[in-house]
């Protein structure tokens, strides 16, 4: 990640904000409307953050994976039923079961990825078609035991879905208690800190996303398991001519990016909303793997870039708030479709290497022969 | 030197791949601080005899024992822990890691889970002060010299206290002056104790270097002789197993009028960087203009420039008169072009179709071999019996896929379709490499011949043996400059060589 790309980074974020300030500070002031706007898009970007260090594991080890939209549904799908049925039928408290619904979710990802590893690294088959062949089964997966586990005929709930035991809970950080004596009598002050304790207050998947982060960057370029990762990834043969394991390597990395793409999945049915609905990742798997690439492959430039398509999410969603104060001038910003293609058309701006070119693994999506 | 002990021993190896059996009961063994010569022509099996020391491939039969005990080898990181250590002749490092990250992948020194690149840059540099080797443990592999990469390759394996040292073919990428400098580390490693595999198929090289010389041939130890006891026309008797002319038949001839003129052509890569600045030369019917250089000096893009297969950003080519700058190679190739290319397998030929129809790959839109668009089967074939019998293409029919065919043969399917039409111009680009000493003594004699038909010219090899046989007027090409042209009597191998290495060219 060079400074150029930083640079854009923050230029679009900004640009974004500023928007949603303009238009908005005849309603807010725009302390509350940025720190709003920041805790939005730390959040949604989330599932994209996660999604990107799936890829970067995956794809620094030499596996192209463009399965992780299919491994985040099939996740989001059975942390979410595992979460309902520890609640409904095992009868465990909703804390527990939600917990465990999390781990569902891990471990979907670990085997939607360990399908993806078989049949890119012991069959050799191409990887893309792989990434394809997961992507169809887990709409395929999780339409059908939706319908049928809820809806169809003589399914385990009747007819109905039962209610979901909830959601994570936010994790406070007690920014507020501890100005509370600075600020003194000031109510402005107050004001402000509690605006700025919003950005803090985060939901554990949240945290944890960008713990990761961090973690990955250090465990890819620091430790051994990283630097023979990236040996695997970069060119295979050498790796096996020190005596390094290809094959387990990459098995190994791969099954650990499913797990992050099966966190990401958590996110959607555990953290965000209680409920699923089939196809509800919505290409963010993909936009994940547009992050990862805009972050040159490195988990913090990737997850840099999975901030951009946050703000333009938590743009779009703070335009609905605004809706009414938006001056005529700039009325097509009323039309949220409009809005919410922001993402989609950075994505394309990004992958055409307008901001500088970044370099794959030089083995990425090559099977490995003796 | 006979005394010493025996720290290696192969004996009764074989190997079967489908298809061929590349190693038939082979012996073959290696003294304590010696440098034992494996030479052979390509697919003699030396690689496999060493592929199946270093665990990368397992002996159907046989054993293997090192400082006389029986080892079984079943993967690198068992011959890495007996003291073997292999240099590859691609060789085994990551352009993006440093050199120190490369040297401890794979037994990395770890301190608080943490990489400790201190300590083993140290240790590096502790390799390289007893052992001559100088690198910077610091460096980005990428952009080093191929011979500094090779040293790094030479730390790896005695970073991991190898005894024993497989080169494999480690003079292929080097120049001259490059090679010696390896030839001294050799010799400065064997007068420590290790002890020495040399692998090459360049005759020179073995007799000058070699304490003992094991000759192979179709899978098969023919000899092992002592450098002293025999010559290089002996050696080549034994690799190829008839008598071979090592020297081309060359007769002196006139050159005639200017077929291809280059004017001050530069060429960017696929990276946009500039690799060929401001060339200019001319080539004459009935001459051979030999571009000498170490590979990756611009000599892809140049010859990619010449034959259309790349634009030049500026300057100025014209065949016979002709201006043909930055034109299709289908309109360069109309002017009067046969071009031999570097890749034979990926811009030479299309490996799934049939012999037959590779040969008419320059032609097949007109007549005969087509007429009102359709392609006429029986005019493809009767072009390629004759072709096949021109040019002793070994093929069962004219109907096999190319890629089935040996490199020698493939490569006799390029030259029969370039040579046999009407050319003004050859660019031969590698025109031998990797093939073996029947093939290419064949494809010299060809080269020589469209030379005496009149035919202009351009070899561009990285063997500076070969540009020495071929060429009537020699040119080096350093960091995409032609450094001197001089006449081909008129200069020696050792000047050459400093031209390559980027020696200013002395008034001469």
């Amino acid at each position: 990640m060079d400074w150029k790309r930083f640079s854009f980074i923050a230029l679009i974020i900004t640009v974004l904000f500023g928007v949603v300030v303009m238009i908005g500070q005849v309603k807010q002031p725009p302390l509350l409307i940025i720190t709003s706007m920041l805790a939005t898009t730390i959040a949604v970007a989330t599932p994209l953050t996660l999604g990107a260090l799936s890829g970067v594991f995956c794809e620094r080890a030499g596996v192209v994976n463009i399965g992780i939209e299919g491994m985040m549904l099939t996740a989001a799908f059975f942390g979410w039923l595992g979460g309902i049925y520890m609640y409904h039928i095992f009868g465990f408290t909703p804390a527990v079961s939600i917990t465990l619904g999390v781990f569902f979710a891990i471990l979907t990802g670990g085997l939607m990825s360990l399908l993806h590893a078989v049949l890119s690294i012991t069959f050799k088959v191409d990887q893309i078609i792989g990434g394809t062949v997961i992507n169809i089964l887990a709409v395929g997966l999780t339409g059908f035991l939706n319908r049928q586990l809820f809806f169809g005929k003589g399914s385990v709930f009747g007819g109905s879905v039962p209610g979901s035991p909830g959601v994570l809970p936010t994790i406070h950080v007690p920014l507020t208690e501890l100005f509370t004596s600075i600020c003194g009598s000031s109510a402005a002050c107050l004001q402000n800190v509690q605006a700025i304790n919003r950005v803090f207050d985060q939901k554990p998947i949240a945290i944890s996303a960008i713990l990761l982060v961090f973690l990955s960057h250090y465990i890819l370029f620091n430790t051994r398991w990283g630097l023979r990762t990236r040996a695997v990834g970069e060119h295979p043969k050498a790796a096996d001519t020190v005596g390094i394991n290809v094959v387990k390597m990459r098995y190994a990395n791969v099954i650990i990016g499913g797990m992050f793409a099966g966190l990401a999945g958590a996110y959607f049915t555990i953290e965000s909303v209680p409920s699923f609905e089939p196809l509800l990742t919505n290409g963010r798997g993909f936009i994940s793997l547009a992050a990862m690439i805009f972050g040159n492959w490195t988990p913090i430039g990737a997850w840099a870039a999975a901030l951009v398509f946050g703000a333009s999410q938590a743009m779009l969603i703070n335009m609905q708030i605004y809706r009414d104060v938006i001056p005529p001038a700039w009325s097509f910003l009323q039309e949220s479709y409009i809005v919410g293609l922001t993402p989609y058309i950075l994505t394309m701006i990004i992958l055409t290497g307008i901001i500088g070119k970044t370099t794959p693994p030089a083995a990425d999506g090559v099977p490995y022969e003796k | 030197m006979s005394e010493s002990k025996i720290v290696l021993e192969a004996k009764g190896i074989t190997k079967q791949f489908p298809g061929v059996l590349a190693n038939d009961n082979v012996n073959f063994d290696l003294r304590k601080g010696e440098i034992h010569a494996l030479l052979g022509e390509n697919g003699a099996g030396k690689s496999t005899l060493m592929n199946l020391l270093y665990g990368l491939h397992n002996p159907d039969k046989g054993e293997i024992s090192v400082n006389g005990k029986i080892a079984t080898i079943l993967s690198p990181k068992d011959s890495i822990a007996l003291g073997i250590g292999m240099v590859h002749q691609h060789f085994m490092l990551i352009p993006v890691f440093t050199v120190a990250e490369n040297v401890m992948l794979g037994d990395e020194t770890v301190k608080n889970g943490s990489l400790d690149r201190a300590t083993v840059a140290a240790k590096i540099t502790e390799i390289s002060k007893q052992y001559g080797l100088d690198v910077d443990p610091n460096a980005l592999v990428g952009p080093l010299p191929v011979g500094i990469q090779q040293r790094v390759e030479i730390v790896k394996t005695l970073y991991r206290n190898a005894e024993i040292v497989i080169l494999d073919e480690p003079t292929a990428v080097l120049t001259p002056q490059e090679a010696e400098d390896l030839f001294r580390i050799m010799r400065d490693l064997t007068a420590r104790g290790v002890s020495i595999i040399f692998i090459t198929h360049k005759l020179k090289e073995v007799l000058a270097i070699a304490d003992r010389i094991t000759v192979m041939r179709a899978g098969r130890v023919i000899n092992t002789v002592n450098p002293s006891e025999t010559d290089s026309a002996q050696l080549a008797n034994m690799m190829v197993g008839r008598q071979v002319i090592l020297t081309v038949d060359k007769k002196d001839h006139e050159a005639e009028q200017e077929i291809l003129k280059v004017e001050g052509i530069s060429v960017r890569d696929q990276r946009d960087l500039e690799t060929v600045h401001n060339v200019s030369f001319t080539v004459r019917g009935g001459e051979v203009l030999g571009i000498a250089g170490v590979q990756g000096n611009g000599q892809t893009e140049l010859s990619e420039a010449l034959t259309g297969l790349r634009s030049p950003t500026s300057g100025k080519v014209t065949i016979d008169g002709k201006d043909l700058t930055g034109k299709s190679p289908r309109v360069i190739t109309e002017a009067g072009l046969g071009h031999i290319p570097e890749d034979r397998q990926r811009h030479g030929l299309v490996l799934s179709y049939s012999v037959a129809d590779n040969m008419a790959l320059c032609d097949y839109y007109h007549a005969p071999f087509s007429s009102r668009g359709v392609i006429q089967p029986k005019a493809l074939d009767e072009n390629s019996r004759r072709l096949i019998s021109a040019f002793d293409v070994r093929t069962p029919s004219p109907f096999v896929n190319a890629g089935k065919l040996s490199g020698g043969n493939q490569q006799k399917v390029i030259v029969a379709r370039e040579l046999s039409r009407n050319v003004k111009l050859v660019i031969a680009n590698q025109p031998t490499r990797g093939l073996d000493v029947g093939s290419i003594e064949y494809i010299h004699g060809e080269i020589i011949k469209m030379r005496d038909r009149g035919v202009a010219v351009l070899l561009i090899s990285a063997e500076l043996d070969e540009i020495m046989a071929l060429s009537d007027r020699i040119a080096v090409m350093y960091r995409g400059q032609i450094v001197a042209i001089v006449d081909a009597k008129k200069t020696t191998r050792e000047q050459l060589g400093l031209w390559m290495a980027g020696a200013q060219v002395q008034a001469a």
